[in-house]
């Protein structure tokens, strides 16, 4: 048993690292800037409603639409149909590199809902009242509903973010390298169960980590816990 | 002086217009407590919200010392809300910052320097007895505290008005008084022209010279409290004093 594991570790350990770097690198890059965008389309959302700080028909039914488009697409076949964008944009459509892109695509969407999602439960008394102040739409923005939002944003980053690294997954299925590539190749392929088990055993590892850390953080900010 | 002229409010439901205050004419002298009594959905919430264009009047007018601000937009519409305070029924508090935080906010909209807002937010506090709370969160206040916060918060620009929007209604008797007694004094020590909605005739008496009783989107009577009290003319005004004959 024991000489088993030693030489599964021998001969694999490089192969699933790697992997692990790769499904890291590819998940917290796409987030990030699949964050950054999703949060500009989901505040247009909520300050564009007809009963937003902001109202504006237009605005809102196009962004709107925009998020409905993205969200309909599922990733794989979007990932396929942005390849020449891809190329033109990353400078290549494979690997690591080609996946953070349709990642970024894809997400965003998804982000901006629950970004939408996450304002929209501020009380509209709060609203209301910095209206009542004479706040400027930024200053509403900046100072009430991102950081009054701030508990709930997180604890949307992390469904967010899962999203994200089970996307990776299916890049791997074109190439993009990372945990879903090897356990298709090794697991699917060449049926290396072992591979294959380890790999997902990873993968759940990962996400539970990953979890932890943003419901710890989303604690931690939020202010209407009593301690 | 608010001089309020002919003014109306219509909302559209769907294909529906209904109509929350109608030709409503009223004048608040400066250093008034005004009271505004009515039931609920009588229309008193929207009015109030007319004073500093959170809701925009159909048709009508505002005047303010003469000045029409009906139709302020941009920044004569942020100059015009910043000299005004108001506090709500549910008081509106940011729950993610500090009650110092909350009484600095208005301060930082209107690029108060860092210090002086602190120091003044400070001086607030202490001005509503809450001096020795001030790095506390609101969930962790009463709610009588938590109204006294957003008191501190609605003074922080030297509003020469303040606006409450049924400040008592979520009070017990007990803070209501306290809370009553920190408005009046509001009104008559720093002159702060002071408009009280509610729907309790005590909240009036006990601290308002001068009322207006509004029923189904009209004003119905206006006057001194003294003289309202004591001689009421219309049935409303009547059952709002809990003059209520039940065998009729």
């Amino acid at each position: 048993m024991w000489t088993t594991i030693t030489e599964f570790v021998d001969r694999y350990h490089q192969l699933l690292l790697d992997g692990i770097r790769d499904t890291l690198v590819m998940t917290i890059t796409s987030f990030f800037f699949a964050y950054v965008l999703g949060l500009f389309l989901g505040v247009l959302l909520v300050i564009s409603k007809p009963h937003g700080i902001r109202p504006n028909r237009a605005c809102n039914v196009i962004v709107g639409w925009i998020v409905n488009i993205g969200r309909a697409i599922p990733f794989i076949i979007l990932m396929i149909s942005i390849m020449p964008l891809t190329k033109a944009i990353m400078g290549t459509k494979l690997g690591v590199k080609g996946a953070i892109f349709p990642l970024i695509v894809s997400a965003a969407p998804f982000v901006a809902r629950m970004v939408e999602t996450s304002l929209s439960e501020i009380d509209a008394g709060v609203i209301e009242a910095s209206q009542a102040m004479g706040a400027t739409t930024w200053q509403i923005i900046r100072k009430v509903y991102l950081p009054e939002s701030l508990p709930s944003l997180i604890l949307g980053g992390s469904v967010s973010f899962v999203t994200i690294f089970a996307y990776t997954t299916m890049a791997g299925a074109v190439g993009a390298g990372g945990l879903g590539d090897i356990a298709i190749r090794y697991g699917y392929n060449r049926y290396e169960a072992d591979v294959l088990w380890v790999t997902v055993v990873l993968l759940i590892l990962l996400v539970e980590i990953a979890q932890a850390i943003f419901n710890w953080l989303s604690r931690k900010t939020d202010r209407r816990i009593r301690r | 002086m608010i001089e309020v002229r002919s003014l109306s409010k219509n909302y559209k439901m769907k294909s529906q217009e209904f109509t929350a205050i109608r030709d409503v004419n009223l004048t608040i002298q400066d250093g008034d407590c005004f009271g505004i009594i009515g039931m609920s959905g009588a229309g008193k919430s929207t009015l109030v919200r007319c004073l500093n264009l959170l809701e925009k009047p159909s048709s009508g007018s505002i005047l303010i010392d003469g000045k029409d601000i009906t139709h302020y937009q941009g920044k004569e519409l942020l100059a015009l809300r910043r000299s005004m305070g108001m506090i709500f029924q549910k008081f509106n508090l940011l729950m993610q910052r500090t009650i110092l935080e909350n009484v600095m906010l208005p301060m930082e909209i209107c690029g108060v320097k860092k210090e002086t807002r602190r120091k003044r937010a400070a001086e607030l506090l202490d001005l509503v007895g809450l001096g020795d709370q001030a790095d506390k969160y609101p969930v962790q206040l009463s709610g009588g505290q938590q109204q006294r916060v957003s008191i501190a918060r609605a003074l922080a620009n030297d509003p020469r008005v303040l606006l409450c929007d049924e400040p008592t209604s979520a009070l017990d008797s007990l803070t209501t008084n306290t809370i009553l007694k920190l408005l009046r004094d509001i009104n008559r020590k720093m002159g702060v022209t002071v408009v009280i909605i509610t729907h309790e005739i005590s909240v009036v008496e006990k601290i308002c010279n001068r009322m207006a009783v509004i029923d189904g989107s009209v004003i119905v009577e206006q006057g001194d409290v003294n003289d309202i009290i004591n001689a009421p003319t219309q049935e409303i005004t009547k059952k709002l004093l809990g003059r209520v004959n039940w065998d009729a």
